[in-house]
């Protein structure tokens, strides 16, 4: 694919790229939140929305983060007949049959996870992935089922699982129902694990509540992307708690491994790399060489240029 | 305002204020108003229950809430015999925020699990008023394997206001205390009894909430987020947390409605603080029954029922 097919516009590129609090104008350019930089967005997404100046892993929606991840081939989305049931007809400043509408039209998701059968360099994997775009990637019954769902194929299949999430945790407007799929969710992993089905959970900026004290903290594998920042409490609430403000870094992907939550950080750029490797060995899995030579894609020089100014707004949100 | 009557309950409390003055006039005068202390005790009655029959699911919160509410070391003390407390969770410490030993009901040996908020300030103090840090659920987990080991039933006892939202409990893996139990708990070789006693409030309720059979107290509750907590995030204000309960649906009888609990246990008349001993007397009853019926149940059956209902949460045709 040559340069100039990469800047025309199409569907996947236009997704999820509607910053408001950006000054660059949509298109070819975008600021990095981090360090300002203004980027090349075909050379942005290139190196698969990390910044090439300051290494900031910027978020992606959950049908990039899965096309970056598996094989382009023999693809198959598990799950797509489940959707979200509205179950308490619950409503408060508007209902939420109606925000689940706005955000099914503005992410084109049913609801906040995508899950695939695929391969990982040859390797039969299931993968799922919130999609943060879709109400904060939040945990109610059709993310339960579709992630229980997806888990049965790994488990009756006998073959890893890999879960990237983000997200700010259950959904309230299911309320007890977001809940129990916490307990459900937990209830199959341990399935896997008692089957001795390897299960790897990938914390992606952010991981918080309900789903971080479930599925994504009970990989056999736990892992984050760099600067992740994860937990169970947001930090608004614990510095309302305990009436102190948070040092530094906390609750990021460094904090996590040097507390001991996770295994290791792994760069996006590496990821497929990583895991396969891991789960290689748990499944004692091998690859001939010719399979992995063709995952080494040629340099390209890079185009980035650097902004005058920093951004005045500096947060994802 | 007398702080033992919740705000909803200022008429009562008028009306028991005029009931003892009265009675302290007819001590000191020999003055015979019996009569009419009768007929004002019967109408405080008649008034509570009025009260009591139209709840809103703000009030029920209250009255969850409630500083005279029994806890989890009132009922321990009065449905258990041979009650022997165990400590820690042989990795950092011992969380005061959750009760755990083993005692008998009935003369079956039990593991019991309770969460407890504490009574005087010292007591909440020491128990974290009742929010437990990741070694509360620690203990709770390797207790559960225990009485796995051992073959006796764990019961559970949810009041919380949450899981410890602090830098010492993230430090040590709150999110991964909570997540491994719900993961143990799913598959536990043993039946697993829980009961919602006062206030259970989100992921640090479940954590000791997994099981064969949920109960709830009448006046209990139970939410992914705190009312306030939910208002605050979607009217900025906790002032709107009545709309907040009330939308949420974090009573009972909405949750027995989407078959999450199985039974909802009565309390006496004005709240299970009114009358400790009838309450702990039921709760014990429902207990016994409970314990026995899935003792009759083969062990495999029980997990696979256990697993099917884990399964089947949210789902439109269960």
């Amino acid at each position: 694919m040559s340069w100039l097919d990469k800047i025309i516009p199409n569907s996947v590129r236009s997704e999820g790229r509607r910053d408001g609090a950006s000054k660059v104008p949509e298109g070819l350019w975008k600021k990095c939140v981090k360090c300002g930089s203004v980027l090349y967005r075909p050379e942005l997404e290139r190196n698969d929305d990390v910044c090439p100046k300051c290494d900031h892993h910027m978020r992606i929606g959950a049908r990039k983060r899965l096309d970056i991840f598996l094989d382009k081939e023999e693809r198959e989305e598990l799950a797509t007949e489940v959707e979200p049931i509205d179950r308490l007809k619950f409503k408060d400043i508007k209902k939420y049959k109606e925000r689940l509408s706005t955000a099914q039209k503005a992410t084109g998701e049913k609801d906040a996870l995508v899950a695939m059968r695929g391969s990982l360099k040859g390797m039969p994997v299931v993968a799922v992935a919130f999609e943060f775009a879709f109400h904060g990637g939040s945990m109610g019954y059709a993310v339960g089922e579709k992630f229980t769902r997806a888990a049965k194929v790994a488990l009756d299949e006998n073959i890893p699982l890999v879960c990237f999430s983000a997200t700010g945790g259950a959904r309230m407007q299911e309320a007890l129902i977001s809940l129990m799929q916490m307990a459900k969710t937990s209830a199959i992993i341990e399935r896997l694990k008692q089957q001795g089905t390897p299960y790897v959970s990938i914390m992606t900026d952010p991981v918080y509540g309900g789903v971080s004290a479930s599925l994504a903290l009970l990989g056999d594998i736990n892992a984050a992307e760099p600067g992740a920042r994860a937990g169970f409490a947001g930090p608004n609430i614990i510095e309302q708690t305990i009436r102190q403000k948070l040092p530094a870094g906390f609750q990021r992907s460094e904090f996590l491994l040097e507390h001991g939550a996770i295994d290791m950080i792994i760069h996006r750029n590496e990821m497929r790399d990583r895991l396969a490797s891991l789960l290689g060995k748990f499944t004692n899995y091998s690859w001939d060489e010719s399979q992995l030579q063709e995952e080494v894609e040629p340099e390209e020089e890079s185009e980035v240029i650097e902004a005058e100014a920093p951004p005045k707004e500096g947060e994802d949100s | 305002m007398n702080p033992n009557y919740l705000d909803f309950e200022q008429p009562i409390a008028d009306l028991e204020a005029k009931i003892e003055e009265l009675q302290l006039v007819s001590a000191d005068n020999d003055l015979n108003i019996t009569e009419e202390i009768s007929k004002l005790r019967e109408k405080s009655n008649k008034l509570t229950e009025s009260l009591y029959s139209n709840l809103s699911p703000w009030d029920i919160v209250k009255v969850a809430r409630h500083p005279q509410r029994p806890y989890s070391s009132d009922y321990i003390a009065r449905i258990f015999d041979d009650w022997d407390e165990l400590h820690g969770d042989r990795h950092f410490g011992d969380d005061k925020a959750i009760i755990g030993g083993v005692g008998r009901l009935e003369g079956k040996p039990v593991m019991v699990i309770g969460e407890e908020k504490g009574r005087s300030v010292t007591e909440k103090v020491s128990r974290n008023f009742g929010m437990p840090r990741p070694e509360g659920y620690r203990k709770a987990l390797r207790l559960m394997e225990m009485a796995e080991r051992f073959k006796m039933p764990v019961l559970t006892l949810i009041d919380t206001p949450g899981a410890y939202p602090g830098i010492d409990s993230e430090e040590r893996g709150i999110s991964e205390a909570i997540a491994q139990n719900l993961a143990v708990m799913s598959r536990l070789r043993t039946p697993i009894i829980c009961t919602v006693i006062g206030e259970g409030s989100s992921g640090g309720a479940l954590a000791i909430g997994v099981g064969d059979q949920l109960n709830m107290l009448q006046y209990s509750t139970y939410f992914v987020i705190s009312p306030e907590g939910c208002a605050n995030i979607i009217w900025k204000t906790v002032e709107k947390a009545p709309l907040a309960a009330e939308a949420m649906g974090v009573t009972s009888d909405n949750l027995e409605n989407l078959g999450i609990v199985d039974t909802t246990i009565p309390e006496p008349l004005g709240g299970a603080h009114r009358d400790i001993d009838a309450m702990a007397a039921s709760l014990k009853t429902h207990l016994v029954e409970q314990v026995d019926r899935l003792a009759q149940v083969p062990l495999e059956e029980l997990l696979e029922q256990r697993y099917e209902r884990l399964m089947s949460y949210g789902n439109p045709d269960a």
